[in-house]
C-alpha cells in the first residue's frame, strides 16, 4: 500500500484507467475479466493514477501494463519482482503491482519471486495460473497437472507441479489469497485487500486459457458445480461449503484436514468444524487449506493468509533515516577528506 | 623498550644510504596477515611523501591450507622519490613468513636483493609441505642477500608479560615485519599506531604495538641490518593527497556523481570478487540517502538497478565478468527501454570461474557485443585507480543526459591496487542537476531532444506522463509497440546513432610522446601505467614511440583514424586473447599487431620493452 498523497486529485473512474491500446487478448481469455475488475477497483484508492506502476515480465497476462493508462514497464522474463523491488525501493510512495504469470513467475522467475515474497516488499503480486504456456504456444508450464497431454510432451507431464499458494507460504507471505478470473466480486474484494496490505501481497488468480488449456477451472467456474468445488474463506467464519443438501464443512485436525458432513440446520462450530483465521502467524494452518485440493477437497478461495511484518522498502527507509540522524546528511568534502591525508607543498 | 610515551620515529642511529626506488614484496600464508601488512606499509608510505603503486595478490580461498603454496597471500609495493606508474617487475626486496611464501616468490626476486625469512617457520616439516625436496636456503644464500630472523621467537619474546595464547601472540608477528621496514626505509609510524589503537583493544592493541615496536629496535640494534635506507619524498603536483585503491575510487565516484547531479543513488549488486568491496564501501553511506540491495543474484541486481532508474533514481549495478554476463540480457532491456544506468564490470580472468582474484581484461568485446541482436551502449575504461573516481562521474552523465545504460571497464589490479590519489576540491567536479521531463504538451516517451537523440526522463510519479515502456520494439515517437519493418530500421538507426554523437563531447586525443612516428602503442584501462613506463624506457633509449591510452571504447573517439593513420605501426598490448586489436583492425583497416598476455597477472615492464622492440625491428 502507498501513503496516500496529498492533494488526491478529483474522483477517478474506471475509463480514467484505460489505455488507448487496443487489448490483443485472445477471445474468452480470463485476462479480460481481471483488466476489468482492476479497472473498476483502482478509483476507489484515492490516490492519483501517475502514483500506480504496473509491472511485468514475458507472457500474455504480462501484456497487462500496455492496457492500464497508469505508468507501466513490460520487463523481462521471469524478472519483474526484481524490478518492481527497484522502483519500490527508489519510490516507496508508488503503489507497484507486479502481473505475472505461472511460467513467468514459477518457471523461469521462481528465484526473484521467491526472494521478494520473504522480504515483504510492499507490491501487490497477482500470479495469472492457466496451468499452460499460453505466448509460446502451449506447452506445459509448472503448474500443469500430472499427466497432462500438450505439445512439448505428447505423452503427458511427468514433472510434479507447484503450488503457486504453497509455494509463497513457503517463501513467507505475509497476504496469500486466491480468486477466480471471472468471480468479479470475490477479486475486487481480493484486490482491495491486497492494496490494504503493508508488504508483499500474493494472489493466485486462476485464469482460463481458452485456447490452449480451457475449462482448467471450470469446476469452479460453473454455476452448477462451484458451490461444491470452491471453499469461499471469511475471516472469523467455519469453513463450509457446498450446495443445498450436500452442506459439508472441513475440520483441521494437527494440520490434517477432514470433510464433515452437515446437516443444512446443523451449527457447523459446534460440529467441529474449523473457523478461518487468516491471522495466524504460523504458517501451518495456510499451509492446511493450501493442501486442499480436488478431486478430495473443495479449493479454498479468497484471503488465506493476512499477517503483518514490516516491509523490506520501510526498513530500508528506516536505516536511511537513522544513518542521517546519527551522521547528518551526507557530506562528499568529509568522505574524500576520511582516513589518512598529506599535503605536497 | 618504550611503553606509553610517544613513539620515537623509526629513524635508525645507523647510517642511512640515500636511494631513489624499492621495490618489496610481503608474502607469508593467508592467514599470515600479508595484506594488511601490505596496507599499513602502504598508508605509511604515502604519509613520507613518496610516488607509490601497489599489486596485493591473494588465493581465492579464504583459508587454504596451511603452509601450502596455494594459501600464499603477496602484497607488492613500489615506491619512488620520482614517478612511479607499475608496482615493479621485480621485488628487490622479499619478506617471506615461510617456505611457501619464498618457494613461490623467490623467482620473481631481482637477482642480488635482501631476502628476509622467519627462519622459524623454516622446519623440515614445513619445508615438505610447501614441496622442497631439499632445503632452499644455501642456494638462497649464494644468490641473494638472505636475512634469517626468528621472527615468531621474537615476536613471542616481546609479548612474554602479555597474558596471551600462543595463538593470539602468534598473530602479531605481521607486525614485527611491518615494524622492521618501518625501520629499514624511514617509516613515520604515527598513524599505524593511531590504527592499532582504534582497531584493537586491550592485550591485543598493547600486543600489536609493542610487537611493531620490537621490529623497528631490531633493526635498529641487529647486526644484519648495518645501514638503513632513506626515499626521499616526490616531487609530485602539490596538493592535499591520500591514497587510494580503484574499488574505493569507484564508490566514491558514484556518491560524488549523486552528491553533483542531486539525486539519490540506488545500488544493485551481487557479491562477487574483485567487486564486492564496491558494495562493501557505498552500503557504508546510507547517511548520503545511498540504498544498497543485495539482491538475490546478478540478474536481479541489475534489474532492480533498472527499476530504480525507471523510478528516476541514479542507478548503479557492479559486478565482475561472470555476473556481466548475466546481467546481460537486463541490460539489453535498458537499451531497449533506454534508461539511464551504470553497470560496472570489475573484470577477472576467465572464462567461467576462472581465476577470481586474478587480473584480465577479456570482457571488452562480451560488452560490446555481448547481447542478442543490435545492441550498442557506451563503454569507457579508467586507466588508473584514481581515474576510477572520475570515471563514475563521468559514466552517470552521459547515462542522464543520452538516456542510456553506460558500462564502466574496470578490472581486478586497479580494483586492489593504490595509489596516492590528489583529492579533487569539489568546485572542480562537473556539475549537472538532473531534471526530469514534467512538460505534459506534447509528450511522447520516445519524442528525443534533437541533438543528443535522448529520449525524455518522465518518472512515475509525473501527473499527466502516465506511459508503457517494456522490452518490445517501440514505435518511434510515441513508445507503442510497433513490429513495422521501416520502425524497426529507424529505431535501430536511432539507437547506435545516439551512441555515436556522445563521442562528440570526448576531448581530441594526444599521444604521449609523439604525434606521428614509427609505432604507436595503444593500450586501454589497468594497464597504463606499464605501458607509459615501457613507453618512455623505450623514447629514453632512443625508440622512436608513443602511446596512446583509450579511455572510451565505445563509441570509439572520432580523431582515433586519423591518428593511427600517423604511426607506420600499431602495437596494442592487452591482458586478453587480443580484443581492442580486432576492433581496431575492424574499423580502421589498419595492421595492428597485438601483444597478448593472459596469466592473471599486469604487464611487466620489461615484457612491453621487449615488445616494443620487437614491433620496431620486425
Amino acid at each position: 500500500m502507498a501513503e496516500p498523497v496529498a492533494g488526491a486529485p478529483a474522483a477517478l473512474t474506471r475509463k480514467d484507467f484505460e489505455s488507448d491500446q487496443e487489448v490483443r487478448w485472445c477471445p474468452g481469455c480470463g485476462d479480460y475479466s481481471v483488466l476489468a475488475n482492476i479497472q473498476r477497483v483502482l478509483p476507489e484508492f484515492g490516490i492519483p493514477r501517475e502514483n500506480f506502476v504496473f509491472v511485468s515480465g514475458i507472457g500474455c497476462s504480462s501484456r497487462f501494463p500496455y492496457y492500464m493508462n497508469t505508468y507501466g514497464f513490460h520487463t523481462i522474463h521471469g524478472r519483474a519482482p526484481a524490478f518492481a523491488t527497484g522502483i519500490k525501493l527508489a519510490r516507496p510512495e508508488l503503489s507497484v503491482w507486479v502481473v505475472t504469470g505461472d511460467g513467468d513467475g514459477l518457471s523461469i522467475g521462481g528465484n526473484h519471486l521467491l526472494h521478494a515474497i520473504r522480504r515483504n516488499v510492499d507490491l501487490q503480486i497477482m500470479l495469472f495460473n492457466n496451468r499452460i504456456y499460453g505466448l509460446t504456444k502451449g506447452q506445459f508450464s509448472p503448474t500443469s497437472r500430472l499427466g497432462m497431454k500438450n505439445k512439448s510432451i505428447p505423452m503427458g507431464v511427468i514433472d510434479h507441479p507447484v503450488d503457486p499458494i504453497g509455494f509463497a507460504l513457503g517463501a513467507g507471505a505475509t497476504f496469500v489469497a486466491r480468486v477466480i478470473d471471472v468471480d468479479a466480486v470475490g477479486l475486487q474484494e481480493v484486490l482491495r485487500r491486497a492494496y490494504a496490505h503493508r508488504g508483499t501481497a500474493f494472489i493466485e488468480i486462476l485464469q482460463n486459457c481458452p485456447v490452449f488449456n480451457d475449462g482448467e477451472w471450470q469446476a469452479l467456474e460453473d454455476r452448477r458445480t462451484r458451490a461444491d468445488a470452491g471453499l469461499p474463506l471469511e475471516h472469523g467464519k467455519p469453513l463450509v461449503f457446498g450446495a443445498k443438501g450436500r452442506r459439508r464443512g472441513i475440520r483441521i485436525e494437527h494440520g490434517v484436514p477432514h470433510v464433515v458432513e452437515l446437516a443444512d440446520d446443523a451449527d457447523p462450530v459446534a460440529a467441529g468444524v474449523t473457523v478461518h483465521d487468516e491471522r495466524v502467524e504460523r504458517p501451518a494452518y495456510a499451509f492446511s487449506l493450501a493442501s486442499l485440493t480436488p478431486p478430495d477437497f473443495p479449493t479454498p478461495t479468497g484471503v488465506l493468509r493476512a499477517v503483518e511484518r514490516p516491509s523490506y522498502d520501510r526498513l530500508l527507509e528506516e536505516q536511511v533515516a537513522t544513518a542521517r540522524q546519527q551522521r547528518g546528511p551526507g557530506d562528499l568534502r568529509a568522505l574524500l577528506h576520511s582516513g589518512d591525508t598529506w599535503t605536497v607543498e | 623498550m618504550p611503553t606509553a610515551q610517544a613513539p620515537p620515529a623509526a629513524r635508525a642511529p645507523k647510517p642511512h644510504q640515500r636511494i631513489d626506488r624499492v621495490a618489496i614484496r610481503f608474502a607469508g600464508d593467508s592467514g599470515d596477515g600479508m595484506q594488511l601488512t601490505g596496507t599499513k606499509f602502504t598508508e605509511s608510505t604515502a604519509l613520507a611523501g613518496n610516488d607509490l603503486s601497489t599489486l596485493p595478490d591473494f588465493p581465492a580461498e579464504i583459508r587454504a591450507p596451511a603452509g601450502t603454496l596455494a594459501g600464499v597471500s603477496g602484497f607488492q609495493i613500489h615506491f619512488s622519490s620520482t614517478d612511479v606508474r607499475t608496482p615493479a617487475d621485480q621485488p628487490d626486496v622479499l619478506v617471506a613468513m615461510n617456505p611457501a611464501a619464498l618457494k613461490a616468490n623467490l623467482g620473481d626476486v631481482r637477482p642480488g636483493g635482501m631476502v628476509i625469512i622467519n627462519s622459524d617457520a623454516f622446519s623440515d616439516k614445513s619445508l615438505e609441505r610447501a614441496g622442497y625436496q631439499d632445503d632452499p636456503l644455501p642456494d638462497a644464500r649464494e644468490r641473494f642477500r638472505l636475512v634469517e630472523i626468528p621472527l615468531t621467537r621474537l615476536t613471542f619474546e616481546a609479548l612474554a608479560d602479555l597474558n596471551l595464547s600462543q595463538r593470539e601472540g602468534a598473530r602479531s608477528k605481521n607486525f614485527f615485519a611491518l615494524g622492521l621496514m618501518y625501520w629499514l626505509y624511514g617509516r613515520p609510524l604515527e598513524s599505524t599506531l593511531r590504527w592499532i589503537a582504534s582497531r584493537f583493544s586491550g592485550e591485543i592493541a598493547e600486543a600489536n604495538r609493542r610487537v611493531l615496536m620490537a621490529g623497528i629496535h631490531f633493526g635498529e640494534t641487529s647486526e644484519l641490518f648495518p645501514v638503513s635506507f632513506e626515499v626521499p619524498p616526490a616531487k609530485i603536483e602539490p596538493g592535499l593527497y591520500r591514497n587510494i585503491t580503484g574499488n574505493t575510487a569507484l564508490a566514491w565516484g558514484a556518491v560524488a556523481a549523486s552528491v553533483q547531479m542531486e539525486r539519490p543513488l540506488f545500488v544493485g549488486a551481487y557479491p562477487i570478487t574483485p567487486a564486492s568491496d564496491v558494495l562493501h564501501e557505498l552500503a557504508k553511506h546510507r547517511h548520503f540517502g545511498i540504498r544498497t540491495f543485495q539482491a538475490e543474484d546478478e540478474i536481479a541486481a541489475a534489474a532492480a538497478a533498472i527499476g530504480a532508474a525507471f523510478a528516476g533514481q541514479l542507478a548503479l549495478t557492479v559486478t565482475s565478468g561472470p555476473g556481466f554476463l548475466l546481467k546481460q540480457e537486463a541490460l539489453n532491456l535498458a537499451v531497449m527501454t533506454e534508461l539511464p544506468i551504470v553497470a560496472v564490470d570489475v573484470q577477472r580472468a576467465g572464462p567461467s570461474t576462472g581465476m577470481p582474484t586474478k587480473t584480465e581484461q577479456a570482457d571488452l568485446l562480451m560488452t560490446i557485443h555481448g547481447r542478442s541482436s543490435d545492441s550498442p551502449v557506451p563503454v569507457l575504461a579508467p586507466a588508473t585507480p584514481g581515474e576510477c573516481f572520475s570515471v563514475m562521474i563521468e559514466a552517470f552523465r552521459i547515462a542522464v543526459k543520452y538516456m542510456t545504460p553506460v558500462v564502466v571497464l574496470s578490472d581486478g589490479y586497479l580494483a586492489n591496487s593504490a595509489e596516492p590519489w590528489k583529492i579533487p576540491a569539489l568546485e572542480t567536479l562537473p556539475r549537472t542537476p538532473v531534471v526530469y521531463h514534467s512538460e505534459r504538451e506534447d509528450f511522447s516517451p520516445y519524442r528525443r531532444v534533437p541533438d543528443t537523440l535522448a529520449r525524455p526522463w518522465a518518472i512515475p510519479g509525473t501527473p499527466g506522463l502516465e506511459h508503457r515502456i517494456g522490452g518490445i520494439e517501440k514505435q518511434d515517437v510515441s513508445g507503442n509497440v510497433s513490429y513495422l519493418p521501416a520502425n524497426h530500421q529507424r529505431m535501430t538507426d536511432l539507437r547506435h546513432e545516439k551512441v555515436e554523437r556522445i563521442a562528440a563531447e570526448f576531448p581530441p586525443l594526444e599521444p604521449r610522446g609523439a604525434g606521428s612516428g614509427r609505432l604507436l602503442v595503444v593500450g586501454w584501462g589497468g594497464t597504463h601505467g606499464a605501458i607509459a613506463t615501457a613507453v618512455d624506457e623505450a623514447r629514453a633509449a632512443g625508440r622512436e614511440v608513443a602511446h596512446l591510452h583509450l579511455r572510451q571504447l565505445n563509441p570509439l573517439p572520432r580523431d582515433l583514424g586519423a591518428v593511427l593513420a600517423r604511426f607506420e605501426r600499431v602495437l596494442v598490448p592487452e591482458l586478453n586473447a587480443g580484443q581492442l586489436v580486432r576492433i581496431l583492425r575492424d574499423r580502421y583497416l589498419v595492421p595492428a599487431q597485438s601483444y597478448s598476455k593472459v596469466q592473471g597477472q599486469p604487464f611487466h615492464v620489461s615484457e612491453l620493452r621487449a615488445a616494443i622492440d620487437r614491433a620496431l625491428e620486425a
